[in-house]
């Protein structure tokens, strides 16, 4: 009975750590089915996210759940100019130039942050931090919690906005057919800048989740790593499978790290993904794309 | 003649350094339907493309209304009431076919009158009814191009660009889909700029036409007319008065080189 509790808790913790994957893999894949561009920038997205949470909730004393929307809108006006001002400028370049470019944005994100936060970890009060919710044996933080059901009502309201709104469904378009976008009169660009918009909001949703689990810190974005892996998995192109991907990446390396000797539990998202990669090069979810030129 | 919809005046356009346009002026009259006729690669898509501002000419004049619209971004150029039907269709493939003809009306807020547009599409297509909660990349070609039509009506156009709606369809579905063209001209009042390869079709329906060369309109007259003339005959209708065949066919030149 113990064993099974342990277990459980075992898995939630690795789901909750799983969402925060899915949710910068969902940035991933926004942006790359839209533009074919791959963010590499996306997890120090994430730490500007948690940084501007914490400026807003530490320094200017606003509430919890006031200084978390407006850090959600200031890093999405943030991804929306990144688009607006810079990265659309590499739209037609090789593939080589965007990743250059966006690991370069990473670099200097992490350099600014160190420079306008300092390079020492920080935290800030939530109404989840070292609280618990217990259910018969089992007892799970109600930091995790909250990140499970953050990320499931996030990813409903994105669901119900690419399919129900004339804007999400125009991004959907976008994706699938830029030029017969354009023949519609959809303005392709500022589409763009807006999934943009879209998955800097989502990547700083996911700091500012994360950020009773784990201190705010410069490094946090390398977090982007296995995010990265996460949306491999989940088929690179499949909103829901990055999700997946994320929380499957995110468990197995919890059950690995209390199982298997120290060490392996660094290691583990990298092992799925390439067992993924021999198994089913294709993802979890692909979508079968006959893409014609 | 009253003042033309569409002027387009000497327009020159290039693919990187390619010219691919040379000069062409060309006038669409309000509720007319106009046809540019030419072999792959004369230019005709490059035409369209133009108008509806996805290109930008480099030199010469695209005036729609009065207002010059050559280098105004695609989407306001929506806005003014010029709709693409593009070549090939180019589809939304993993949208619904609803959603497809939804987007023809992204520009667009009076959602009653969008609402009334789409029961009149339906009402052109019905197959398009029947299938509007599939996906768009499920249809065959003739439902996709009935589809690619439906979505520019959609856009409440004052001139429709129609790019090839016979490509790869069969001869029935070519007649069908020419059918429902001239109604919506004549029952909507929208001006059609055509561009086609199957100039026998073309001619039948449109009221004037151009003939475009390597970039170049190399003649122009109503398609009555154009219907008459020996060189439109052989070099894009394929007919031959008998006992010509085999006669010297190489000295018969084309009227305007």
């Amino acid at each position: 009975m113990e064993d099974a509790a342990r277990l459980l808790q075992l898995i939630v913790n690795g789901a909750a750590a799983g969402c925060i994957y899915g949710l910068i893999a969902l940035g991933f894949v926004l942006i790359y089915k839209a533009t074919e561009m791959v963010n590499f920038a996306q997890g120090e997205i994430m730490m500007l996210g948690a940084f501007v949470a914490y400026t807003l909730i530490s320094h200017f004393g606003m509430s919890y759940w006031a200084g978390f929307l407006l850090a959600i809108c200031i890093t999405a006006v943030f991804g929306y100019l990144l688009d607006a001002v810079v990265l659309r400028r590499v739209i037609g370049q090789p593939q080589f130039a965007v990743v250059m470019l966006t690991l370069g944005l990473g670099f200097i994100f992490r350099a600014a942050a160190g420079i306008g936060w300092g390079y020492d970890p920080v935290g800030f009060n939530t109404p989840f931090t070292n609280r618990t919710v217990g259910a018969g044996s089992l007892i799970l933080g109600q930091d995790n919690v909250s990140i499970i059901v953050g990320t499931v009502v996030l990813c409903g309201i994105l669901f119900v906005f690419f399919s129900k709104t004339r804007v999400g469904v125009a991004m959907q378009a976008s994706s699938q057919n830029q030029l017969a976008a354009y023949y519609m009169g959809i303005p392709v660009r500022r589409i763009f800048s807006l999934i943009w918009a879209i998955a800097a909001g989502v990547a700083a949703i996911a700091g500012i989740l994360l950020s009773p689990v784990s201190m705010i810190d410069v490094n946090m974005g390398f977090l982007g790593i296995k995010a990265f892996a996460a949306a491999v998995i989940g088929g690179f192109g499949s909103i829901p499978g990055s999700v997946i991907g994320g929380v499957l990446v995110g468990i197995v390396e919890q059950l690995a790290g209390y199982y298997l000797p120290v060490g392996f539990q660094e290691v583990t998202s990298n092992v799925v993904l390439l067992g993924m990669l021999i198994l089913r090069p294709q993802g979890l979810f692909a979508e079968r794309m006959g893409k014609r030129v | 003649m009253s003042d033309p919809l569409l002027r387009v005046d000497a327009i020159e356009t290039f693919y990187g350094p390619i010219q691919a346009i040379r000069g062409v002026s060309l006038e669409v009259q309000p509720g007319q339907i106009v046809t540019v006729l030419g072999a792959n690669g004369a230019g005709k898509t490059t035409v369209l493309r133009t108008v509806s501002g996805v290109l930008d000419p480099e030199r010469g004049q695209v005036i729609f209304q009065g207002r010059d619209i050559a280098h105004l971004p695609p989407d306001q150029v929506v806005r003014m009431g010029i709709c693409h039907v593009p070549e090939g269709r180019e589809t939304f493939p993993f949208l619904t076919v609803r959603e497809n003809l939804m987007m023809g009306a992204y520009t667009r807020r009076d959602s009653a009158a969008v609402a009334t547009d789409l029961e009149l599409c339906f009402n052109y297509f019905p197959r398009l009814r029947e299938r509007q909660n599939q996906r768009a990349g499920l249809l065959s070609g003739g439902e996709q191009q009935m589809m690619a039509i439906s979505r520019a009506l959609m856009g409440k156009p004052k001139l429709l660009l129609l790019d090839e709606p016979s490509l790869g369809l069969s001869p029935l579905l070519v007649q069908q889909i020419f059918g429902i063209i001239r109604r919506i001209n004549k029952e909507q009042g929208v001006a059609i700029l055509l561009v086609e390869q199957n100039a026998h079709i073309a001619l039948k329906t449109a009221d004037y036409g151009y003939v475009l060369e390597v970039g170049r309109i190399v003649a122009q007259d109503t398609c009555a007319s154009l219907l008459q003339r020996d060189d439109i005959k052989e070099f894009y209708l394929g007919q031959k008065e008998s006992g010509v065949r085999g006669q010297r066919r190489w000295k018969r030149k084309r009227l305007w080189n």
